[in-house]
């Protein structure tokens, strides 16, 4: 928080609108959520022909989180089977979801980072964790930090308090709440949502005790979560009915909605669903409904352009002016120094265009100052901001 | 004090056991049939259901639209049948080709250990010709099997035509897993044999001479067996039994009856149409004959279609026989084939073999089965009576006064018994030159009647031996004899039911009160009958007239002789054939058993 505030509050600050009142909420809204990126860790944990609808369930997961702005680098996805490649696939290349072949999620962009016989407990522990062999490519980790809200989802074969992979192994709930502890304690996440769908999934959030934690689950503890609709061209079931369902919440979604947690438990009624999907979130310290779709589907959008200043706390606001005015003697040197950060201004576009540009550059060169900094005392950053990012907001300021 | 560990309990309980002997035999052996007679009944026979997960549900979408193609591949085949006076290679080989599967042939050629009423012949020379179907996409390592056998006359053709009609259709679909071989085998079980033995190397049976490199597809997980003789049928049978009583796994006939039941096709077993009524009277009596049918059938041993000589190598294969009689409903061969199509889909779903449900099963009707745990219980009741017997038997040894004989006043008769019986094993095949030189008639009915005249021979054979043995002659004598007769018995029994429950328990329902009851002193002519009705031989000839009754066309004294006659013949060929072990079991085991009790009658 302490590098995003300042560099927020002078990108307001540089458009040099009054402040009203009104935008307040609107400042303490931007705020509400504290993490600055986003990452998934989508696993199908079933192999064989007949679990085809587990990987179509994470297929399509995986369609609707990168459809939302998450990329493929910050999505680990795990699938234990091939099943577009299988011999029996009448229709080679392809993963359906829906019946009568309307869409087909494996498309031509996928990127499986675990796959087949590599989808183990071990594995998925370790990525969790991050504990990680040094080998490792960088596209099998869960680089997240304590800014990161992360996504898990887990479909396959579950019981009460197990879930199956590969059909030789088991992750018990208990492994996996210790395994979101040492996350927490690692501070691997800012907040953690877990999606199960299984039989008897509400067994596996039963014992999460780390914060920040929301949990759904497709089903109760003693009921089965049944599978949607079978395909008689291809001969299996294409889905299971609460991924089903969730993916029609989904589809309603775009980046900039503002749907909230509340209705994604109420998806899929016992009508629809036969089984009683379940969610908890006592360890979650903000209210459901607060808390937006996007917050953990899609990618965070740190940027809001308004013409209005908003005031934030008094004495923030002047060390940001000393900073400031420091630097403003500075600057040229410090620009020289560094020769090559020279910011262009595009005579072409007019104030509001640049504003924005400034600041798209602002948050990116934020994000890289995030990735590759490995302390992030206030005394390490501020320095850093002001030779790189400051040019930009003084730019703009200066339109 | 413990009911059992208790000294002076365990003696008033044995002094009980004793006094009851025979109303508890009786009452054992009265629980043992009706504990059988109630298997066809719902409690004790369950519903079936698909047990593979991999097969799941018939959700597949058959597409199968060359009924037409059929029936012309089968009028060519029945042509070229006719005209090459046996199986047509050349045409099979080139049509297969045609429609782009890999052909091979296999010639082969047996000697038959006696020529038989239809073969006349001791060579017997055939070929298999057989098409393989490589999967698109995935790595021959796993097979499934279409066979359909190349009888005489204008039989199965249109069974060929159907498999050659499918093949084509097969030959386009992207989605098979596994290598599909089609299969022309001639001379039915012989041929089946040979091609069994030449795709897994082996020389089960001995004597089989085959030749040719032959094309393999990895190991066969399934295997259909397909019976078609006419071009509409109104009804799909369904034969499971194999041989030596083995049966496939019950998830396959699970198999044909739900595709049967989504294309509306009429399914059958033992000839026998499902009843929907439950709780009726007549109901309870269809369920049971099919029962009946199908105990008789496994005890026989030989196998009711090409399918049976697939079980041996552990591939779980099922005969289908299309039937054409007289309803009013036909279906035509695109409904024939769909459903052929479906099944072979969903056996194309399969990763590991058939092993989910049951291997031991007896079917009251197609949907309902009496699994292993339920059915033992019935043989269990029966070799109890042979227990309490035995205990009996003890109990006099040790309050008979006289002093024990030395076992070697048993060994006379042992050894006669056995030798017996390995003559009745040995002589009938060995010694059929010496009796067609000089009986008029043909090796096959000179085998037979050595069969009956050495079994015959063996009850009058002199049992006085004993007598030159000190000790012998004795009651405590027959009463060891008895002993061991008993316990040679039930043992015999015992591993009999296990591999082969219905050869198990017939034996068992006609043996053991005759056995039981068995004694030198008493009504001796009644004994003696009561005896001779239990012999193996004659439990065969009643039961080919209960199984002519069960299918409803009842046969006739000189009838029902002549059966028995060929069914003598076709065990013995069986055995030499294919390694069928009732003959032997009968011949080497059994026999020499029933000649220990006849002994024991004719003691004094």
């Amino acid at each position: 928080m302490a590098a995003a505030l300042p560099a927020v509050a002078l990108l307001l600050g540089c458009c040099g609108a009054p402040l009203a009142s009104g935008v307040q909420d609107q400042a303490e809204q931007f705020f509400r959520s504290g993490h600055t990126n986003n990452w998934a860790v989508l696993v199908c944990t079933s192999r064989f022909w007949f679990n085809y609808r587990h990987v179509a369930n994470t297929l399509s997961v995986y369609r609707s989180v990168k459809r939302l702005g998450i990329p493929d680098s910050h999505i680990v996805l795990m699938l234990a089977d091939d099943m577009a490649c299988n011999p029996r696939n009448p229709k080679p290349a392809t993963v359906f979801s829906h019946k009568n072949m309307e869409l087909n999620v494996y498309g031509d962009d996928v990127e499986v980072d675990y796959r087949s016989y590599e989808v183990t407990v071990e594995n998925f522990l370790r990525v969790l964790t991050g504990r990680i062999p040094p080998s490792t490519p960088r596209s099998k980790r869960l680089l997240s930090d304590d800014r990161s809200n992360i996504l898990i989802y887990m479909t396959g074969h579950g019981g009460n308090g197990f879930l199956k992979f590969q059909d030789s192994e088991e992750i018990t709930n208990v492994e996996l709440a210790d395994a979101f502890e040492q996350m927490w304690q690692k501070r691997r996440y800012n907040e953690l949502l877990f999606i199960i769908d299984t039989c008897q999934g509400a067994s596996m959030y039963e014992r999460f005790y780390s914060p920040n934690i929301m949990a759904l689950a497709s089903s109760q503890v003693g009921e089965d979560s049944l599978s949607h609709q079978p395909d008689l061209g291809i001969g299996v079931h294409l889905m299971d009915r609460y991924t089903f369902y969730v993916l029609e919440f989904l589809e309603e979604i775009h980046p900039a909605s503002q749907t909230n947690m509340n209705d994604l438990f109420q998806v899929c009624p016992k009508s629809l669903c036969v089984s009683t999907p379940g969610h908890r979130t006592d360890l979650f310290q903000r209210d459901p409904q607060n808390v937006l779709i996007t917050d953990f589907f899609g990618s965070v959008r740190k940027v809001e352009i308004t013409t209005e200043t908003i005031s934030l706390d008094r004495d923030l606001t002047v060390f940001e002016n000393e900073h400031r005015h420091r630097l403003e003697d500075e600057w040229l040197e410090s620009i020289s120094a560094e020769g090559d950060l020279e910011v262009l201004v595009d005579n072409r576009l007019d104030r509001s265009q640049q504003c924005a540009l400034a600041a798209k550059r602002a948050n990116c060169i934020l994000d890289c100052i995030k990735w590759s900094m490995a302390s992030w005392s206030k005394e390490v950053i501020l320095p850093l901001h002001f030779v790189l990012v400051q040019p930009h907001y003084d730019i703009a300021r200066f339109l | 004090m413990g009911l059992l560990s208790d000294p002076h309990c365990r003696r008033a309980l044995s002094r009980l056991v004793v006094r009851l002997n025979t109303p508890l035999c009786v009452l054992s052996y009265v629980a043992g049939l009706g504990w059988f007679l109630a298997m066809a009944l719902p409690p004790l026979a369950p519903r079936t259901y698909m047990s593979e997960n991999a097969m799941g549900s018939t959700m597949v979408e058959e597409q199968f639209p060359h009924g037409e193609r059929a029936l012309a591949y089968g009028r060519d085949f029945a042509a070229q049948k006719k005209k090459a006076g046996g199986i047509p290679v050349a045409w099979l080989e080139k049509t297969m080709w045609g429609l782009g599967l890999e052909v091979y042939k296999q010639p082969f050629a047996r000697t038959l250990p006696f020529p038989d009423e239809s073969r006349e012949r001791y060579m017997v020379k055939g070929t298999n010709i057989y098409g393989i179907l490589r999967a698109p996409r995935a790595a021959s390592t796993e097979s499934l099997v279409l066979s359909v056998p190349c009888s005489e006359g204008t039989q199965n053709s249109q069974a060929v035509g159907l498999m050659l009609a499918l093949a084509a259709y097969f030959r386009g679909q992207i989605y098979w897993a596994k290598d599909i071989i089609f299969l022309v085998n001639e001379h039915d079980l012989l041929g089946m044999e040979a091609w069994l033995e030449a795709y897994h190397d082996v020389n089960v049976t001995g004597k089989m001479q085959s030749s040719g490199a032959l094309g393999r597809a990895g190991a066969i997980q399934a295997a259909v067996a397909l019976e078609l003789s006419s071009d509409v049928v109104t009804s799909f049978d369904v034969a499971v039994e194999g041989l030596n009583g083995q049966l496939p796994n019950l998830d396959l006939v699970n198999l044909f009856h739900a595709f049967c039941q989504k294309n509306g096709l009429l399914c059958t077993i033992q000839g026998k149409l499902q009843r929907s009524d439950w709780d009726t009277l007549p109901a309870y009596a269809h369920s049971l004959q099919t029962l009946l049918l199908m105990v008789l059938k496994q005890g026989s041993g030989r196998p009711q279609g090409d399918h049976g000589l697939f079980l041996r190598y552990h591939i779980e294969a099922i005969t289908v026989r299309g039937i054409n009689s007289f309803r009013q409903y036909k279906y035509d061969m695109t409904t024939v084939g769909k459903t052929l199509e479906g099944m072979f889909r969903k056996l194309n779903n399969l990763l590991e073999r058939l092993h989910q449900s049951y291997f031991f099963y007896l079917l009251p009707s197609l949907s309902r089965f009496v699994s292993i745990g339920v059915y033992m219980p019935a043989f269990g009741f029966l070799i109890l009576v042979l227990a309490l017997d035995l205990w009996m038997q003890l109990n006099k040894c040790e309050a008979a006064s006289e002093p024990r004989p030395g076992l070697l006043a048993l060994v006379p008769p042992l050894v006669v018994c056995h030798a017996a019986g390995l003559a009745l094993y040995l002589l009938p095949v060995l010694g059929q030159r010496v009796a067609t030189q000089h009986f008029p008639v043909s090796e096959a009915e000179a085998v037979v009647l050595t069969v009956i005249a050495i079994y015959v021979a063996g009850m009058a054979l002199p049992h006085s031996a004993h007598r030159a043995l000190p000790g012998g002659g004795s009651d405590r004598g027959w009463m060891t004899l008895k002993l061991l007769a008993l316990l040679y018995l039930a043992a015999q029994l015992s591993c009999a039911a296990l591999l082969n429950f219905s050869l198990g328990f017939l034996l068992a329902a006609t043996m053991v009160p005759a056995a039981a009851a068995v004694r030198p002193t008493g009504p001796r002519p009644v004994l003696a009958a009561l005896l001779v009705l239990s012999t193996p031989a004659v439990t065969l000839l009643l039961g080919i007239f209960l199984h002519r009754e069960l299918e409803e066309r009842p046969a006739g004294l000189a009838e029902g002789w002549q059966l028995f006659l060929q069914a003598l013949a076709e065990g013995l060929l069986q055995h030499h054939l294919y390694g069928a072990l009732p003959f032997p079991f009968l011949a080497l085991l059994t026999y020499p058993c029933w000649l220990l009790l006849w002994n024991v009658l004719c003691w004094k």
